[in-house]
């Protein structure tokens, strides 16, 4: 029935489109394998995409040719860039989204886009022979052949649904599981474990009083997430957002569900993320604070459905209405779906080599969820990642590899595969050390270039950034030139509270000061603005990179000399048992983890200088 | 963060175990070891010089001399590590060599990380298979022994004050990041006169250890011990007592003029200078000066420890109890020291001194370890105590030199008001140089905090 393809993909959440859209888009015979075709590219927890470290992901995913960006942006209803108050490394765009319109829109790009076949069944188990993957079975009985698999399976290994005493297997609430695949994977000689993550109520937003919660607004701008020129919906037709605060009875209501809550009587194993606890564990851990934000977000134009932020929570079902009425405006409350934790499998990720493909069995790859990271962007970043090396691995190409100097995807992929993670791993942006590099603004000049080379991103992506460069070059060249008197910038200057120059000054020194901006000065100097007349993408490129040359070449500094480690390639199969003098515990991380560089090797937690040393002597030359 | 530095710069270290030693040798390899030994040795032009001469001369750090050196010189790529070379042979005090490599890290020169100058020979093809293995059995035991050197470096409270700042560091350090990473959470942020406080709390610290190494006199110029007694007390015979056992081996100290001759012993790592005040007039009637206190007095005023030796047998209770009075009025510290007690305790005076006498025979070689002990509790100890932590090691002091000038950016930094995520730049390199002496600082570490202390997640 089924012809042998290239590449197939099991799962069809974030992670599993971006790795069927890049293979496919790539030249791969793709099938995209999914236990619902309803629920292609769900959004089973907030409707939002991005934010802070995850809006710099979704821009790279976009410069790399990845669908995520333009999904967002199709679906937005509400866009805020975050943290505009603090340097460009910090500008995070975000979106809240239609959650039905966002999945439509996945799979309308997807049929749209050739070499992606569908099929709806869930994989059980795989065909392997030789140590190698060459394709999978199916629950249906079918065995469908490939030169490659990738699994971006989510939370339906063996997932477990718990609503206090209530305990049922399931991937999502009111969908199966999908079983097989671990217990043959542990088989063949994998290792995994459980982690957990929860979810708080939806209910309906027709029962909420807004008039008692602050109104969060979007932003007067929306910049969006692709670089390629997405229809935007007009500023005025944001939805907005609500917040509100639980407060001591809310809380106590709660703690009279702590008897049956299954995360405070030992019935969840896997461990939760520290950073996005349930309700209960936040007055738990944190039993001064009197209340915590709820932020009201709407799950689309069309629905009346409110995703409850801020009120995650594996409690019994009445305990959670019961709560939830006690918080100002949610009074009348009427709950759509109750929240839930969910237990689910993933393999330490120190089993992956870079390109995603698992270290024990060749052509299989892994992406999102079952790799022990949480987030849709997290997940996506990852399956485009993986979608592109199945590619290259069928055709025998060089795997593509990202530094953690050129992309948080690099410092993602890099974190997972020498560090692993006991807890479901999210992006932050202290985890890049640099960060001053991966802005969200230059993720296209960054990345595109090299997606093409490899024959993903399109060339109309490619003509776009360098039509950027050359205007970013032009408009420093103009900065750099142009002479300001001081008699027609003082005014300004003044203005602004900061010191007036009493000689000419070149308008990009000017620029260097902190409240001084590119809009100002053109503002004020008409011969400026006339010379400057460029898309505002180029201005605000050329600006950063004016403003913050030195901390870029700061940084710039520091990524050179950590590229010598970088580039000493540890051989595949590099002997460690004769590194004798070496601490045991260094012993054991190299051989579990076989380093692929010094770089690699030096970033292994437990492993110190003196051992990366030795590594290096005897690595000979 | 990377834990290893680049090899573009110039690093020295002690090639020779550390401690004190008859001769010790100091290794300089980079693009500028040439340059930088050239501005510390008058003698000759050595970038004029030949590979693999030799050359003996002054070391000088301006007008000040260091040592008298022999200068090997080894141009690249005929070299240890296929760099420029310099290897000076230099006495084997700990306090000079220290004294050159602060020289020299001042020229330009950073002090190597351990293993370094091997890891530099690897990359520039140096070593064979066979002089890797033996390399990295010298590495894994170096890299122990520089461990436990570096546990015996931190006395008195240098370890726990170094993690109150780490702690402190990191904590400015998350308090920072929490603004960035978690600026949409509904948590408090500290405000920017807190961290401005926080700041120079962290650099007073930090100038604080600086000024330890700097002030230290210990370190510097060890323990001024005085040697006082009358001539027939038998000090020369302690004196040889205590030099055969500890002799260090140590140049002029330049710019210390010495008039009194001057012997130095080594206790525990911790250089004594006997001050040997020789001289004393026998015939004179004033009880102090017979006692041969007074020709001494100005030494024994610069002196930290006066060790009054005096002879047990014939020296009489009101004598001794009179020079006590004196001594202790003086506020200086002072150890009684009564020689001959190899005979006859029976024959023993017996005396009333605040302190308590110390009872050894110079001559057998009786109760000296008790002595020196003694002098060193006395000298180094309370010392130390009193100044809470003195940093003693030049590679410690140099990170905390770094720490402290990436302190400086940052609080300047503060100052102009820049952005948290610039902030974050220069607060990673100090996390970074603090990191150097106390294990390295992740952003785990921030993260751990930040989750431990405010309630973080929607």
């Amino acid at each position: 029935m089924f012809s042998e393809y290239d590449v197939i993909v099991a799962g069809a959440g974030h992670a599993g489109c971006e790795a069927a859209a890049a293979a496919a888009n790539m030249g791969s015979k793709v099938l995209l394998i999914t236990m619902n075709m309803q629920t292609i590219a769900q959004m089973s927890c907030n409707p939002a995409m991005g934010g802070i470290a995850k809006g710099q992901i979704v821009r790279e995913i976009d410069a790399l040719g990845g669908y995520s960006g333009i999904v967002s942006d199709a679906s937005t209803i509400q866009f805020r860039m975050l943290n505009r108050s603090k340097g460009p490394a910090m500008w995070s765009p975000r979106t809240q989204n239609d959650l039905m319109l966002f999945s439509a829109k996945w799979r309308e790009m997807l049929e749209n886009t050739p070499n992606v076949d569908f099929y709806q069944d869930m994989v059980t188990g795989l065909i392997i022979k030789d140590h190698k993957v060459h394709g999978v079975k199916t629950s249906l009985g079918h065995q469908i052949y490939a030169k490659a698999v990738v699994i971006t399976s989510g939370t339906f290994l063996n997932g477990v649904i718990h609503i206090g005493e209530k305990r049922m297997g399931g991937g999502r609430v009111a969908e199966k599981a999908a079983t097989g695949i671990t217990e043959q994977l542990i088989e063949n000689g994998f290792e995994s474990a459980r982690l957990k993550t929860g979810t708080p109520p939806r209910v309906d937003g027709r029962s909420l009083n807004y008039a008692v919660m602050e109104e969060q607004k979007g932003d007067a701008e929306i910049v969006g997430f692709s670089y390629m020129d997405t229809p935007k919906i007009k500023a005025a037709d944001q939805r907005s957002c609500f917040i509100s605060y639980t407060n001591p009875t809310v809380h106590d209501i709660l703690k009279t569900g702590f008897d049956r809550s299954p995360m405070f009587q030992g019935r969840i194993e896997g461990r939760g993320p520290r950073y996005c606890p349930s309700i209960e564990d936040k007055i738990n851990r944190f039993a001064d604070r009197d209340r915590h934000q709820i932020f009201v977000e709407p799950q689309g134009w069309n629905t009346v459905e409110i995703y409850v932020n801020g009120f995650s929570t594996s409690l019994p079902e009445d305990v959670q209405v019961k709560a939830l009425k006690m918080i100002p405006g949610f009074e009348n409350c009427k709950i759509f779906r109750p929240g839930y934790a969910i237990e689910y499998d993933y393999f330490p990720p120190t089993q992956l080599k870079y390109n995603l493909e698992t270290k024990e069995l060749a052509n299989l790859f892994f992406a999102g969820q079952i790799n022990g990271t949480t987030g849709y962007e997290e997940a996506a970043c990852q399956g485009l990642m993986a979608g592109m090396n199945a590619h290259l691995k069928v055709n025998g190409q060089e795997p593509f590899v990202l530094q953690r100097s050129e992309a948080y995807i690099g410092v993602l992929i890099d974190d997972l595969i020498s560090k692993g993670t006991d807890e479901p791993y999210r992006m932050f942006t202290s985890r890049a050390e640099y960060r001053t590099l991966l802005r969200q603004d230059n993720a296209d000049i960054r990345l595109t270039e090299r997606s093409y080379n490899l024959g993903f991103a399109k060339e109309e992506r490619l003509k776009k950034v360098h039509q950027k460069i050359a205007n970013v070059e032009q408009i420093k060249n103009i900065l750099n030139t142009t002479v300001v008197e001081p008699a027609d910038i003082n005014p300004y200057l003044e203005q602004l509270d900061s010191a007036t120059i009493s000689d000419r000054q070149k308008a990009g020194k000017l620029i260097l000061r902190p409240s001084v901006d590119l809009k100002g000065l053109k503002q004020h100097l008409p011969k400026l603005n006339e010379s400057l007349d460029f898309d505002a993408d180029s201005l605000e490129q050329a600006e950063i990179q004016v403003k913050y040359e030195r901390y870029i070449e700061k940084e710039k500094e520091l990524v050179d000399k950590m590229s010598q480690l970088e580039n000493l390639i540890i051989p595949d199969n590099f002997n460690y048992d004769k590194l004798s003098a070496i601490s045991t515990e260094a012993l054991q991380k190299f051989k579990k983890i076989k380093p692929h560089t010094l770089g690699q090797a030096s970033r292994i937690s437990g492993v110190n200088p003196s051992d990366v040393q030795i590594l290096m002597v005897y690595m000979g030359r | 963060m990377s834990k290893l530095s680049g090899w573009d710069d110039t690093i020295v270290a002690l090639a020779t175990a550390q401690g004190v030693s008859a001769i010790g040798v100091i290794r300089v390899s980079g693009p500028d070891a040439i340059n930088i030994i050239n501005q510390l040795f008058p003698s000759k032009d050595l970038s004029k010089q030949a590979s693999h001469t030799i050359h003996v001369g002054m070391l000088k750090n301006d007008h000040e001399a260091l040592d008298e050196v022999v200068v090997s010189l080894f141009k690249n790529p005929k070299s240890f590590t296929g760099e420029d070379v310099i290897e000076l042979g230099c006495h084997g005090s700990p306090f000079i060599q220290e004294k050159i490599m602060q020289a020299i890290t001042q020229k330009g020169a950073r002090m190597a990380k351990p293993g370094e100058f091997t890891q530099r020979a690897f990359l520039n093809g140096k070593l064979d298979l066979t002089q890797a293995e033996a390399v990295a059995d010298l590495i894994a035991s170096n890299t122990e022994a520089s461990r436990k050197t570096a546990l015996t470096n931190i006395r008195g409270g240098f370890s726990s004050v170094l993690s109150e700042l780490r702690e402190q560091l990191i904590k400015f350090s998350a308090l920072i990041e929490l603004e960035l990473d978690f600026s949409q959470e509904d948590v408090e942020f500290a405000d920017r006169t807190l961290l401005r406080e926080n700041i120079s709390l962290l650099q007073g610290q930090c100038s604080k250890l600086l000024q330890s190494f700097i002030l230290g006199n210990v370190i510097k110029q060890g323990v001024k011990v005085a040697i006082i007694g009358k001539p027939n007390a038998g000090k020369s015979t302690l004196l040889n007592t205590l030099l055969n056992e500890n002799r260090a081996i140590v140049s002029d100290i330049a710019g210390t003029t010495r008039d009194t001759i001057e012997e130095i012993i080594n206790i525990k790592g911790i250089l004594f200078r006997l001050i040997d005040t020789a001289g004393i007039r026998e015939h004179t009637t004033d009880v102090i000066e017979k006692m041969g206190v007074e020709k001494s007095y100005d030494k024994m005023k610069e002196a930290d420890v006066v060790l009054y030796l005096f002879d047990r047998k014939d020296t009489p209770a009101a004598e001794l109890e009179m020079l006590e009075e004196k001594l202790s009025g003086t506020k200086m510290k002072y150890l009684l020291v009564a020689n001959k007690a190899d005979l006859n305790s029976a024959e023993y005076m017996d005396y009333k001194t605040i302190q308590p006498i110390i009872n050894i025979s110079a001559k057998a070689k009786n109760n000296i370890e008790e002595l020196i002990h003694k002098l060193f509790v006395l000298g180094v100890n309370q010392d130390i105590e009193k100044d809470a932590v003195i940093v003693t090691n030049a590679r410690h002091y140099q990170s905390l030199e770094r720490l402290s000038k990436a302190l400086g950016e940052v609080q300047e930094g503060m100052n102009n008001n820049i952005p948290g995520d610039l902030l974050a730049l220069d607060i990673k390199e100090a996390l970074q140089h603090l990191g150097e002496i106390t294990g390295e600082i992740t952003s785990e570490d921030q993260l751990d905090f930040i989750f431990s202390k405010f309630c973080i997640g929607k």
